[in-house]
């Protein structure tokens, strides 16, 4: 059957394709050329995904292969958009909080933080000092639930499988922790306009200090089991270097950009209503840039989360746990951004409010967007099996890649 | 009834049949054995979870539960694959399996091919699991399991040699390539005036026994070397394609290779069905009864290693896989091979 095309007409099966898609198509095809004439080989175009185990979701990656080496690799996102953007528009503000508990959904609560911060500052109400309190420590309690997984992930895309048990294993214990103050064990559901929806549990601050003895235990066990391994050395040292003015320019964030040797963390540079001043704690950075140091940032900084939450649960002041804020909320018109430092990087909220009921619009920013907007010029050069290492390192969730 | 049996057919077909059955059981026993007590349950108490539990006591059964689902399951054929290639691959891996049994060494007289070039016949015939791995990965039409047959052959290649040499050790102190000899040198050989009960050829052959260990590793593509398969970049290589029985026949293939080796490991390297106590008698029929439990123990114990490495580690690049076999370990087995020349004229 054909279909007969009058000029002027697209019919369904011309595809409208932008001109930098068609620049990149003709370059694939000039490579694939310039190969068969100089080898007399065939350029092969492996297509990884959007089921594929290692893009853990449904990312797809468009590999152009030599043999083993990658000639050009193009990330496809997008398969798994869920409109969360446009979903805002038609839930309050309140109800907003349940939906974008699933964009990042390892470190739930992380997601909720900003939002709120925004939505806070744009009502002029601040936190009482023990909800900042209990929120600071539920942020960096998800940082490890987050961390963690990856820290045990990292190896079972490299081909060791133990690592990933013992994360879920301890993992385990935080998300009891988090279960027992929200409800939730993946999404609290937690955080509310000018405080939080509930104080602690009896106990809880006992019972956490143990969990955070246990994930120092379960750093150092990963230390000595995966980052002491010289296979696992071998496989990441010096793949995927990221220079410092690249992860910049490409817009990286989080452990990514730190692992580059950028001094930069939110968490101590934005001003926001969290109790980060009130702790004495260290951002870790690593000068090499490449997927090891990346590992080791994210393992320090799990490490240094445990620190901070100890220090919280000894310094958590007594007091309401939610400011006056009317009971139906309307957020004056206005427009507000607050990003946080969350598990995976930056991430933000830009609301404008028309002084409604729901928010006029949201804009997301997350943080694996732009770190897997990197891949096409990370990947260049390198073989098939550090594309997994590198997208291990550089750590994406689908949810908060594509919203 | 089968002494009439045995009479009706002539020698060949009983020893055939013979052949076929100790064969079939040799190599299905060790497979599972190894895939329940060390895939199931050492892996999963090490990985701190307790494995498969609901199948009979103590997820007992849970073999019967897999095998039953495998065989349950729709034989697919990918469309553009070509088709009788496909269906013969997992026969060819497994056959390469059986084949190797044959020559193993349960007992004196506990053999089921008794070769005067047995060690040599054994690793010729472990290469023919290659050309089932090309075949499985070009039939399937699948670019991942068309890299993953590529890197197997690589892979197995180049780990063919290492092998090789690491085996020529025992064979120049040992003065036999036969299996059966090779125990009974190790029962009867002295150091320095010292043993008169036998000690295993793993004392003066520990490099080699070392090489041996990495290089049937890659032999059998378990981590640290299993790119072929590398389920996180090639989802499962020249596997991709397979279900149901096709697939099972790979998974036996893969474990009963793992138990196969596991026994030409300890006749050559830990004394085989001897047991290095003084006093005992080598021609003794008792050997072969206790010969099969005693290799067994053996078997087991160099498939504790191979499992152990298998769980630990994070797998290899293949460069770094190359590189180690060509730059590490062939050297380190030649120079293993010329001490031992040297100091077997020198004693």
């Amino acid at each position: 059957m054909t279909t007969e095309i009058r000029p002027g007409e697209f019919s369904a099966e011309v595809t409208n394709i932008s001109d930098a898609e068609q620049m990149r198509y003709i370059a694939g095809q000039a490579a694939d050329a310039r190969l068969n004439v100089e080898i007399e080989t065939e350029g092969m175009t492996l297509n990884m995904g959007p089921q594929h185990p290692a893009t853990h979701g449904t990312l797809r990656l468009v590999a152009k292969l030599d043999g083993e080496q990658v000639i050009g690799a193009e990330p496809i996102m997008g398969y798994m958009h869920r409109g969360y953007e446009k979903l805002t528009e038609v839930r309050t503000y309140p109800q907003v909080t349940t939906l974008i508990n699933r964009i990042d959904w390892l470190g739930s609560f992380a997601n909720e933080v900003p939002f709120i911060l925004a939505a806070e500052q744009l009502m002029e109400v601040e936190a009482p000092p023990r909800a900042q309190y209990i929120r600071t420590i539920l942020f960096e309690l998800s940082r490890i639930a987050n961390i963690s997984l990856f820290l045990g992930d990292m190896g079972v895309q490299l081909g060791a499988v133990t690592p990933v048990f013992l994360a879920f294993r301890d993992r385990e214990f935080v998300l009891n922790q988090i279960e027992a103050v929200t409800g939730g064990r993946f999404h609290p559901n937690f955080d509310r306009i000018g405080g939080l929806k509930d104080d602690l549990p009896a106990g809880w601050i006992e019972d956490t200090k143990a969990v955070m003895a246990t994930m120092r235990t379960f750093c150092d066990e990963l230390e000595d089991l995966v980052m002491g391994n010289e296979i696992f050395q071998a496989r990441c040292r010096g793949i995927g270097v990221i220079p410092p003015d690249v992860a910049l320019s490409y817009g990286l964030s989080g452990a990514n950009l730190r692992a580059s040797g950028v001094d930069w963390d939110l968490r101590r540079d934005a001003p926001n209503s969290m109790v980060y001043d009130q702790v004495d704690w260290k951002v870790w950075t690593h000068p090499d840039g490449d997927s090891f140091a990346r590992y080791w940032c994210r393992l320090q900084e799990t490490r240094e989360a445990t620190n901070i939450i100890d220090q919280l649960l000894d310094n958590i002041p007594s007091g309401p746990i939610m400011a006056k804020v009317p009971r139906i909320i309307k957020v004056p018109p206005g427009e507000a951004y607050v990003a946080t430092e969350n598990p995976l990087g930056a991430m933000g909220y830009y609301i404008v409010s028309q002084g409604e009921l729901v928010p006029f619009r949201v804009k997301i920013r997350t943080a694996s967007f732009s770190n897997m907007s990197i891949t096409p010029w990370l990947l260049e050069g390198v073989f098939v099996p550090d594309i997994i290492t590198i997208l291990a390192s550089l750590y994406f969730i689908l949810g908060d890649i594509d919203r | 009834m089968i002494s009439t049996l045995a009479v009706a057919l002539d020698d060949y077909w009983v020893t055939t049949i013979f052949r076929i059955v100790g064969g079939l059981v040799a190599i299905l026993l060790p497979a599972g054995t190894l895939v329940y007590l060390f895939l199931f349950k050492m892996m999963s108490f090490m990985q701190s979870r307790l494995g498969p539990m609901e199948a009979g006591p103590y997820g007992s059964l849970q073999l019967v539960a897999e095998v039953g689902k495998w065989i349950q399951k729709e034989d697919i054929f990918p469309e553009r694959a070509d088709k009788y290639v496909f269906a013969l691959a997992p026969v060819v891996v497994l056959i390469s399996t059986f084949v190797l049994v044959l020559v193993v060494p349960f007992g004196p007289d506990a053999v089921l091919l008794d070769l005067d070039v047995g060690i040599y016949f054994a690793l010729a015939v472990s290469s023919i699991s290659v050309i089932g791995i090309l075949m499985a990965g070009w039939a399937s039409a699948s670019k991942y399991a068309l890299l993953g047959g590529l890197r197997a052959a690589g892979q197995l290649i180049a780990y063919e040699l290492p092998l090789v040499l690491a085996v020529l050790g025992v064979v120049i102190q040992a003065e036999t390539l036969n299996m059966n000899d090779i125990v009974r040198a190790q029962a009867n050989w002295e150091i320095f005036g010292f043993g008169g009960f036998g000690m295993p050829f793993i004392i003066t052959q520990f490099v080699g026994f070392c090489v041996f260990l990495v290089a049937i590793q890659a032999e059998l593509t378990q981590p640290p070397f299993d790119m072929p398969v590398a389920e996180s970049e090639l989802v499962t290589g020249y596997l991709t394609e397979y279900s149901g029985l096709r697939f099972l026949l790979f998974f036996i293939g893969e474990f009963a290779t793992a138990g196969v080796f596991s026994f030409i490991g300890s006749v050559l390297f830990l004394g085989g069905w001897w047991v290095p106590i003084p006093g005992l008698e080598v021609e003794s029929n008792w050997w072969n009864i206790i010969g099969p439990l005693v290799m067994a123990g053996k078997m087991m114990l160099i498939s504790f290693f191979i499992f152990w490495f298998r769980i630990t580690y994070p797998r290899f690049r293949e460069d770094q896989l190359q590189r180690l076999a060509w730059k590490f370990l062939i050297p380190v087995a030649l120079a293993n091979i010329v001490i031992t020349g040297i100091l077997k004229v020198v004693f």
